[in-house]
């Protein structure tokens, strides 16, 4: 029989081991020099004739046997051989695990690049001038807190995240939903974990002190040192914002670290003329004490003068190479390493996540508008396109089920041949919403910089594991 | 194959399961082993299966998409296989009293099948 390996990507270790991340199952093998060679042999065009190759060995009881387990682990395939049936939808209604809550589409800043204000903003009307109400009322977050808590099944945890607008612009609704969740999580025996996104503008003591003893999960949107951040993260009259938001931040992660609350994020949204990754990460972590770091490449229609461009991933790609770097120095001492991107990768290989839909829109997570409307996520509230119901009269589950069903990873045929496709899925739809008009197209101007990345996870995965295999047990799922 | 990369094997396996998807699928299919064995196998297997599931057949089945064009083998194979061997007078003609010539026409189930004909009761 002609037989193949599947879908893969081979990878070595710093001492010569040879791995494989097998694509169709996002399992990764070991192997020795002689399984690494059957493989080798098994992957070429068109693959081998069984028979034939066994006839050729000079061991053929060991190489048969190496090859059984390459069959039955799914590395080597019968030519031509139907892939499994995959289920089209979890059972639905899925139950919800988050939901996040605009509580306004206001900003006090004017990023030039904002997709919720600039050129490709979703929003039907006048982007800051509002196209819903500006804020949501507490009325409002405490039904969207009524509609999570009857919408998570079976869940003892979910996740109430509150987005903007500026996020902070509208702290009596943070604190009416906060307290609100607490009171009738406890009532349902639920538990509930705040996060929050902020420009760091508005981090007064008062709301510090809060976000501090709620133990909130929080991430705050800066681009770097002075010069990264006031390039384009400016107030409304171009003033750079960096001075306001520097010793707020200081005093936000003193303030949290006394009180040995979750880590706290930064978000850097990577555009044209930025400074190297690895000094923002520094500058981050060292001068401002970010317990991690986080880069974004920023979403850009076609044509955007701070669009990253094919230069720039390259750039970002050796980039993240160095500070990979440190990742697996620290990894090999046993630390924790504040290099976000990584890390979630690292912890999607080591979990072998193979994932149906990029991410959890429309499937655990919703968002919800300053007028209580759901959307697909954060980025598609008040997008009428993609609306999916509202807090107060639930799920419309036709349409989130017709979305689900056009945005799995079978649909995308673009996707048929890519190794990075269990962890990718096609990307953001976000992105493929603003760069294509359609939120369940593949995303195939990021494509090389994903392969890019990935191949850097996997190569980073395979050292840490010949040196320190203990290092990923903290990435274990039960 | 070891499923466990924490625990070394001598002589060292061959292949290792890294992460966790790996380790899982490396315990199903170790698991799995020895479940299916052939009756011809030396030394042979000491319980043997009984009735219809003496021969390879799926049964009345319909595939993931509740047709049966993904089943593994003709449906008609099932057909002939439940007349002669089993009772399963719903599905099939009898071959005790109703109908015990209808696969008359068929020698080979594996060639021939399709000139079994419908019968009407």
């Amino acid at each position: 029989m002609q037989l193949q390996t599947v879908l893969h990507r081979r990878f070595q270790g710093e001492r010569g081991t040879q791995f494989v991340y097998v694509a169709t199952s996002a399992a990764i093998l070991g192997f020795d020099a002689p399984t690494a060679a059957v493989v080798a042999d098994f992957a070429q065009d068109g693959g081998r004739d069984d028979e034939a190759w066994l006839a050729d060995q000079p061991e053929r009881d060991k190489a048969a046997s190496t090859l059984n387990d390459l069959i039955d682990l799914g590395v080597v395939r019968p030519v031509g051989e139907a892939a499994a049936p995959r289920a089209q939808l979890p059972p639905m209604p899925f139950p919800l695990a988050t939901l996040v809550l605009n509580v306004t589409n206001k900003c006090n800043l004017s990023c030039t690049y904002c997709y919720e204000y600039g050129e490709d903003r979703l929003t039907a009307g006048d982007g800051s001038k509002g196209t819903g109400k500006p804020k949501m009322d507490d009325d409002t977050a405490r039904q969207s807190i009524d509609f999570l808590l009857r919408s998570c099944g079976d869940r003892p945890q979910v996740s109430i995240t509150f987005f903007g607008g500026e996020t902070l612009l509208n702290f009596p609704a943070i604190k009416a939903a906060t307290e609100y969740a607490e009171e009738q999580a406890k009532a349902k025996k639920k538990r509930v974990h705040y996060s929050l996104t902020t420009n760091a503008t508005l981090l007064t003591d008062e709301v510090v002190d809060f976000l501090t003893r709620h133990r909130f999960g929080i991430t705050i949107s800066i681009d770097g040192a002075q010069q990264d951040q006031d390039r384009h993260r400016t107030f409304q009259k171009g003033v750079g914002s960096f001075d306001v938001i520097a010793p707020r931040i200081r005093h936000l992660l003193a303030t949290n670290k006394e009180r040995k609350g979750r880590s706290i994020g930064a978000r850097v949204t990577l555009t044209a003329g930025a400074s190297p990754a690895p000094a923002t990460y520094r500058f981050l972590t060292q001068e401002l004490g970010f317990d991690e770091v986080g880069f974004a490449p920023v979403t850009a229609g076609l044509g955007r003068e701070y669009a990253l461009g094919e230069k720039g991933y390259e750039k970002l790609l050796r980039e993240f190479g160095e500070l990979a770097e440190d990742y697996v120095a620290a990894a090999l001492r046993n630390e924790t390493h504040g290099f976000a991107n990584l890390g979630d990768l690292l912890r999607e290989l080591h979990q072998g996540v193979n994932k149906a839909h990029p991410c959890g829109a429309g499937l655990g997570l919703l968002g919800v508008s300053t007028e209580g409307e759901l959307g697909l996520c954060h980025r598609f509230v008040e997008s009428k396109s993609h609306a999916v119901g509202n807090v107060t009269q639930g799920i419309d589950e036709s349409v989130r089920t017709a979305f689900l069903t056009q945005a799995h990873i079978d649909q995308k045929t673009d996707c048929t041949q890519c190794f990075a496709r269990p962890l990718c899925a096609g990307g953001c739809y976000h992105e493929a919403h603003v760069r294509y008009g359609d939120a369940t197209v593949a995303n195939l101007h990021y494509c090389e910089w994903i392969r890019g990345f990935v191949d850097l996870g996997l190569r980073t995965y395979g050292r840490i594991l010949e040196a320190n295999p203990k290092f990923f047990a903290r990435f274990e799922q039960s | 194959m070891t499923s466990d990369p924490n625990v070394p094997a001598r002589p060292a396996p061959r292949i290792v399961a890294c992460n966790q998807k790996a380790r899982q699928l490396a315990a199903l299919v170790l698991a799995q082993r020895g479940q299916a064995r052939a009756l011809t196998q030396d030394p042979p297997p000491t319980q043997y299966p009984y009735g219809c599931t003496t021969i390879f057949a799926p049964g009345w089945e319909v595939d993931s998409g509740n047709g049966t064009h993904g089943l593994c083998q003709p449906i008609e194979r099932d057909l002939y296989d439940c007349y002669h061997t089993c009772y399963w007078p719903a599905q099939v003609p009898d071959g005790v009293t109703n109908a015990p010539k209808w696969t008359m026409s068929c020698g080979a189930p594996m060639q021939d099948w399709k000139s079994i004909d419908l019968v009407f009761p």
